[in-house]
C-alpha cells in the first residue's frame, strides 16, 4: 500500500491510466491545502494590520477569495483532469455567468436606486 | 470530477473490493459505472444551482448591509478570533475529506471511515462555534428582526451553517453504510459526491469570510 501511494504521489499513476485519473494524490491536497491557508492568510493580516485601503484593500481580498475558489476547484475538486467532452466545466461556467450577473446586476441597480437611498 | 474516476481506480485499487465480486460481474460494472458518474454529475449540477442560491444571499446581503437601523455595525459585533478559528477549522475539514476519498482510492476502509469521521467533527466544531457566536450576538440584542443588515447577515451565514449541519448528518448517515456495506461503486460514489459537496462548502465559507467579516471589519 505504501508503495502503491508514493507512486501516486509522484504522478506516475496518472500517466499509467491516461490522462483524466480522477483520484488525485496526496501531494496535490498538500499542496492545495498550503495554498489554500496562504490565501487565508494575507487576507486576514491586511485587514487586522490596515496594510490598505479602499480598492486596493478590496482587489486583495476579492483576489485571495478568488484565488482559493480556483485551488479547491483544481486541487481539490479535481477539475482539471476531467475527461473531453467537459461537462463539469462548462456546467460550472454557464453557473458562474449567471452568479455574476445576480450579484453585480443586483448591486449596479439598487446603486443607482433613487427610492432606496 | 472525470468520468475516468471509477476505471482509473478499479486499476489503482488492485486487490480492492471491486476485484471481489468476481470475474463475472465485470461486464455489468461497465454500466454501473456509467450510472454512478451520471449521478456524480447531476450532484455536480446541484452543487452549481446552490451555487446560484448563495449568489442571490450574497447579492441580496451586499445591497442591504450599509443599512443598520441604529442598530450594531459589522465592526462592533463581529469578533475576529472566533470567526478565524472557524474558517481554519473548515479549510482543514476539506483537507481531511480529501485524505478520505484518497484512503478510498487506496482500498483503505478504515482509513476512509477515520478521516471521515475527523472531518464530521472538524465540521461539528466549525458549528458549535458559529451557533455560539449566534447566541451571543441575540444576547447582545442583534436579531434577525433588528435591521436589514442583520436580516441578510442570519439569512446568508445561517444558510452555509444550515448545509454545514445537513453535510455531517449526511456524513454520519454514510459513515454507518460504509462499515456495513464496504466500499462498493455505489458507496464509492456517495463519498465522491459528498467530498464535493464539503469542498463547495469551503468555498461557500471563503467567500462569507471575506466579504462579510473581512470587509465588515475593514
Amino acid at each position: 500500500m505504501a508503495q502503491h501511494h508514493s507512486s501516486n504521489a509522484g504522478g506516475a499513476s496518472h500517466q499509467e491510466h491516461g490522462a483524466g485519473g480522477h483520484h488525485g494524490s496526496l501531494k496535490q491536497y498538500v499542496i492545495g491545502f498550503v495554498l489554500s491557508i496562504v490565501l487565508t492568510i494575507i487576507p486576514i493580516a491586511v485587514v487586522l494590520n490596515d496594510l490598505a485601503e479602499g480598492t486596493a484593500a478590496l482587489v486583495i481580498l476579492l483576489g485571495t477569495a478568488a484565488l482559493q475558489f480556483v485551488v479547491q476547484l483544481l486541487f481539490f475538486m479535481h477539475l482539471r483532469e476531467e475527461k473531453k467532452p467537459r461537462y463539469n466545466l462548462m456546467t460550472l461556467l454557464l453557473g458562474l455567468v449567471i452568479l455574476l450577473t445576480i450579484v453585480i446586476g443586483s448591486i449596479w441597480i439598487m446603486q443607482y436606486n433613487q427610492v432606496y437611498h | 470530477m472525470s468520468t475516468h474516476n471509477m476505471h482509473a481506480h478499479a486499476h489503482a485499487s488492485g486487490a480492492g473490493a471491486l476485484h471481489g465480486a468476481g470475474a463475472d460481474a465485470h461486464g455489468h460494472h461497465d454500466g454501473h459505472h456509467d450510472l454512478e458518474e451520471l449521478r456524480t454529475f447531476g450532484f455536480w449540477i446541484f452543487l452549481i444551482t446552490d451555487c446560484i442560491l448563495f449568489g442571490t444571499l450574497f447579492a441580496t446581503y451586499i445591497v442591504l448591509r450599509g443599512n443598520m437601523n441604529g442598530g450594531p455595525t459589522p465592526h462592533e459585533l463581529f469578533e475576529m478570533p472566533g470567526v478565524i478559528a472557524e474558517t481554519f477549522i473548515l479549510l482543514t475539514s476539506s483537507f481531511t475529506g480529501g485524505l478520505a476519498v484518497l484512503a478510498m482510492n487506496r482500498g483503505a476502509k478504515g482509513g476512509l471511515i477515520g478521516w471521515l469521521i475527523v472531518t464530521a467533527l472538524l465540521g461539528l466544531s466549525f458549528i458549535t462555534l458559529e451557533v455560539t457566536e449566534f447566541v451571543k450576538m441575540v444576547h447582545e440584542g442583534a436579531t434577525i428582526s433588528t435591521s436589514a443588515f442583520l436580516s441578510g447577515f442570519y439569512t446568508l451565514v445561517g444558510t452555509h451553517g444550515l448545509h454545514v449541519s445537513i453535510g455531517i448528518v449526511w456524513m454520519a448517515a454514510l459513515i454507518l453504510q460504509l462499515a456495513r456495506r464496504g466500499i462498493t461503486s455505489v458507496t464509492r460514489r456517495k463519498v465522491n459526491v459528498i467530498s464535493l459537496y464539503w469542498h463547495f462548502l469551503d468555498v461557500v465559507w471563503i467567500f462569507v469570510f471575506t466579504i462579510v467579516y473581512l470587509m465588515g471589519v475593514m
